[in-house]
C-alpha cells in the first residue's frame, strides 16, 4: 500500500512534470489547485453547531453516482467526468481541481465507494479499447491514490467502446467519449 | 412460367421470418465472372415446400461473387432432368452451367433431392448427387448443392454451409439492447442466442463449431468470459478476475483458450486449459497486450501490443516465450489473426488516419489494404481461408461486409435495423448430409 502509493505520486509528479513542459492547447485552469473544500466537521461536533436549521448536509450526499458536498451554506456536485486524448491515458491537468475535491471527499469519509467507470472512442478496436478504458481509469485511479484515497474505495471497470456517451462519428462526439466517469455507490 | 416466379416470391415472402435478416449486395464480383442457371428444381408428387431449394442456391452462388446467374424469367424452359435440356437454348443465353434437378418425398418429413450439374459447351452431366432431408433441413440442403457445385467449379473448398455469429445493439444510447445472434453466412435463418442490457463482444467459436465463448457485462456490470455450447444451451462462466476478462480465442485443437486479463495489473495474455483448468501466463509486459488468436499449428500466439508506443503485432512461441515483432507497416495495426494456411495475416490498418482491413504476406511482407470503407473492424476468416467478413460503418449503422482475400470480390449485409458488429465467422461446415449412393 505504501509503496504502491509512492509510486502513484512519483507516476503523477513525473506526469505533471510532462505536461508543465508542454505548451498546452487547452483552457487553462488556475495553475495551483484551489482546494476550496474545508474538512467537514466530524459527527461529533455537530451538537455544538449554532445553527440547526441549516438546509445545506454536514455530509457528502451521493445523488444518482454523483457526489453532492457542502460547500459553505450551500453544496456543490463534483463533476464526474474526465477526459483522455487519442490513445492516451494520461490525466489531463485541467481536471486536477475537480479530482482533488473527489480525493478530498473520500478522504474525509471512508465511507465512500466509487467506480471508476473507463471508455474509449469508437476508433480502433474493441479489445484495445477496452484495455485503454481500463488504463484510463487506473490513471485516475492513481492520482486518487496518491491524494489519499485509499484503493479499497475504488474499482475500475472499463467499457471500452460499448458504452459511447455520444453517437455520431466525428471528434466531437470521439472527444465526449474518450473519458473516464466517477460513479459513486 | 410467371406463374412459377410468382410462387417463388410468395415462397420468400412465407419465409421471411419477423426478426431481421442480414440481405446481401454483392458490391464487387470477379470479371470472368462464371454464367450459370439454377433452373427451379422440379417438384415431383409434392406442393411447393416453405423453402425454395434452388432459389438458396442461386443467392449462395450469386453472393460468393464468381458466379452470374441467370434469372428464372429469362430461361427458355425448365429441364428438371438432362435429357431434358436443348442445350441450344442455353448457349443462346451465353450460359456455360446449369445446376437442375427434382425434388420428391421420402417417408414421414424427409425429402430426396436429385440434382446435377450440366456442363452446357460439353454438353454433358459433370456431376450428378442425390441427398435427402427433413423440411427443415431444406435450406441447408440448398447450402450443399452450392458447396458442391462452388468445390467442383472454382477448385476452393465452398463456405456456403457455414454460420456466422455477431452482435447487434439497438434501441438509444441510455437504454441499449445487445443481441448475440448466429445467422447462415447468407445472412438467413437468424438465431438469437443471449440478449442482455450490458454489452456483449468477442463472440468466438470453438473448432469443433459446438461450443462459442464471449464476454458478458451481465454479472453486476462486469465483464467475464462464459462458454457456451449451442446444442445443450448449457452456459459456463469461465472467469471473473478483477479487472480485464476478454478476448477469448480457442486453439485449433480446442483444448485451449487464450484470454485478456488484468488481474496482475496490466492486460497481459493467459491460457486457460480447458480440461484441468490451469491458467498459464503467457506475456508480462507493462505495456497493453491483447486480441490473442492461435498460428495454425497451436505452437505461438499472434497479439496486439503497444509496447513499442503504438500497437502493433506481435507473434510469442509458447515453448519459449520469445517474442518477435511483425508488424511495421501503419501506425495502428490490431485484431490480427493468420490465415488457415499461415501465409498471412489479416487486421485492422490504419493507413492516413482511416481504419481497414489490411493483409500483410507473410512471405513478401507486403501489406496490402483490402477494404474501401472506413472504421472497419473485427476481421474474421471464413473456414476456406478465401474470404472474411468485418464490420464497418456505413451511415450512422453498423454492417457487415466480406472481402475475397485477394481483394476481387466484395460483398454487404445491410441489416434492416441497428448497429450490427463483430462477425465472427463458424470454423467448419455443418455436415448434414451423405450423398446417396445410385
Amino acid at each position: 500500500m505504501g509503496i504502491s502509493s509512492i509510486r502513484g505520486m512519483v507516476l503523477v509528479s513525473v506526469t505533471a512534470l510532462l505536461l508543465a513542459g508542454c505548451t498546452s492547447t487547452e483552457q487553462e485552469e488556475p495553475d495551483v489547485a484551489p482546494v476550496t473544500v474545508e474538512p467537514t466537521t466530524t459527527a461529533g461536533t455537530a451538537g455544538e453547531m449554532r445553527e440547526p436549521e441549516t438546509v445545506a448536509p454536514r455530509r457528502p450526499m451521493v445523488q444518482g453516482g454523483n457526489l453532492i458536498v457542502p460547500l459553505g451554506d450551500a453544496t456543490e456536485e463534483l463533476q464526474g467526468l474526465f477526459y483522455f486524448d487519442f490513445d492516451q491515458a494520461i490525466v489531463k491537468r485541467v481536471g486536477h481541481t475537480e479530482l482533488n475535491k473527489h480525493a478530498m471527499a473520500m478522504k474525509d469519509d471512508r465511507s465512500l465507494r466509487v467506480r471508476l467507470e473507463g471508455h474509449a472512442d469508437e476508433r480502433g478496436t474493441r479489445e484495445y479499447n477496452l484495455a485503454l478504458g481500463e488504463r484510463r481509469a487506473n490513471a485516475i485511479r492513481a492520482y486518487l491514490q496518491a491524494q489519499g484515497v485509499l484503493g479499497s474505495q475504488m474499482e475500475v471497470i472499463s467499457y471500452g467502446e460499448e458504452k459511447p456517451a455520444a453517437m455520431g462519428h466525428n471528434e466531437q462526439a470521439w472527444a465526449q467519449n474518450r473519458r473516464v466517469e466517477i460513479v459513486y455507490k | 412460367m410467371k406463374y412459377i416466379v410468382s410462387l417463388l416470391v410468395v415462397c420468400v415472402l412465407q419465409v421471411a421470418p419477423a426478426r431481421a435478416e442480414l440481405r446481401i449486395e454483392v458490391t464487387k464480383g470477379v470479371d470472368n465472372a462464371v454464367r450459370i442457371a439454377i433452373v427451379p428444381f422440379e417438384m415431383r408428387r409434392t406442393g411447393a415446400l416453405p423453402t425454395d431449394i434452388s432459389e438458396v442456391v442461386t443467392r449462395d452462388l450469386t453472393l460468393s461473387g464468381r458466379f452470374e446467374t441467370l434469372p428464372v424469367s429469362q430461361m427458355l424452359s425448365l429441364p428438371g432432368q438432362p435429357d431434358e435440356i436443348f442445350p441450344r437454348d442455353w448457349r443462346l443465353l451465353d450460359v456455360e452451367y446449369l445446376v437442375l434437378g427434382s425434388m420428391e418425398p421420402a417417408g414421414e418429413g424427409q425429402y430426396r433431392l436429385q440434382f446435377f450439374l450440366y456442363n452446357v459447351f460439353n454438353q454433358s452431366v459433370q456431376l450428378s448427387q442425390a441427398i435427402q432431408g427433413t423440411t427443415e433441413e431444406l435450406r441447408d440442403m440448398g447450402h450443399y448443392v452450392s458447396d458442391v457445385v462452388f468445390e467442383n467449379l472454382t477448385g476452393i473448398d465452398g463456405a456456403f454451409s457455414t454460420r456466422i455469429m455477431y452482435v447487434t445493439a439497438t434501441g438509444p444510447i441510455e437504454d441499449r439492447q445487445y443481441q448475440l445472434n448466429i445467422a447462415d453466412a447468407d445472412g438467413a435463418r437468424v438465431e438469437t442466442i443471449l440478449r442482455s442490457r450490458e454489452p456483449i463482444l468477442s463472440a468466438t467459436w470453438a473448432p469443433d463449431g459446438h461450443r462459442v465463448a464471449y464476454v458478458s457485462f451481465e454479472n453486476d456490470g462486469r465483464p467475464a468470459i462464459y462458454l457456451r455450447d449451442l446444442e445443450t444451451r448449457m452456459v459456463q462462466q469461465l472467469t471473473s478476475f478483477r479487472g480485464l476478462n476478454g478476448a477469448p480465442a480457442f486453439s485449433s485443437d480446442g483444448k485451449q483458450l487464450a484470454m485478456v486479463l488484468s488481474k496482475d495489473g496490466n492486460p497481459d495474455i493467459y491460457v486457460l486449459n480447458l480440461d484441468n483448468r490451469r491458467l498459464r501466463r503467457i506475456t508480462r509486459h507493462y505495456a497493453i497486450d491483447t486480441e490473442p488468436s492461435w498460428t495454425p499449428d497451436d505452437k505461438a500466439i499472434v497479439f496486439t501490443s503497444n509496447r513499442g508506443g503504438k500497437p502493433q503485432i506481435y507473434m510469442i512461441t509458447l515453448s519459449d516465450l520469445s517474442v518477435e515483432r511483425l508488424t511495421f507497416e501503419g501506425d495502428y495495426n490490431a485484431k490480427a489473426s493468420m490465415l488457415p494456411d499461415g501465409s498471412g495475416l489479416v487486421m485492422v490498418h490504419r493507413r492516413e488516419g482511416i481504419f481497414h482491413i489490411g493483409h500483410l504476406d507473410l512471405r513478401r511482407g507486403r501489406m496490402t489494404v483490402l477494404t474501401e470503407t472506413s472504421l472497419d473492424e473485427s476481421p474474421s476468416i471464413a473456414p476456406n481461408g478465401s474470404m472474411l467478413i468485418y464490420a464497418t460503418q456505413v451511415g450512422d449503422n453498423g454492417i457487415l461486409a466480406a472481402v475475397s482475400i485477394d481483394g476481387g470480390v466484395k460483398f454487404n449485409l445491410p441489416s434492416s435495423e441497428g448497429d450490427v458488429r463483430e462477425p465472427a465467422w463458424s470454423p467448419k461446415k455443418r455436415v448434414l448430409f451423405e450423398p446417396i449412393a445410385e
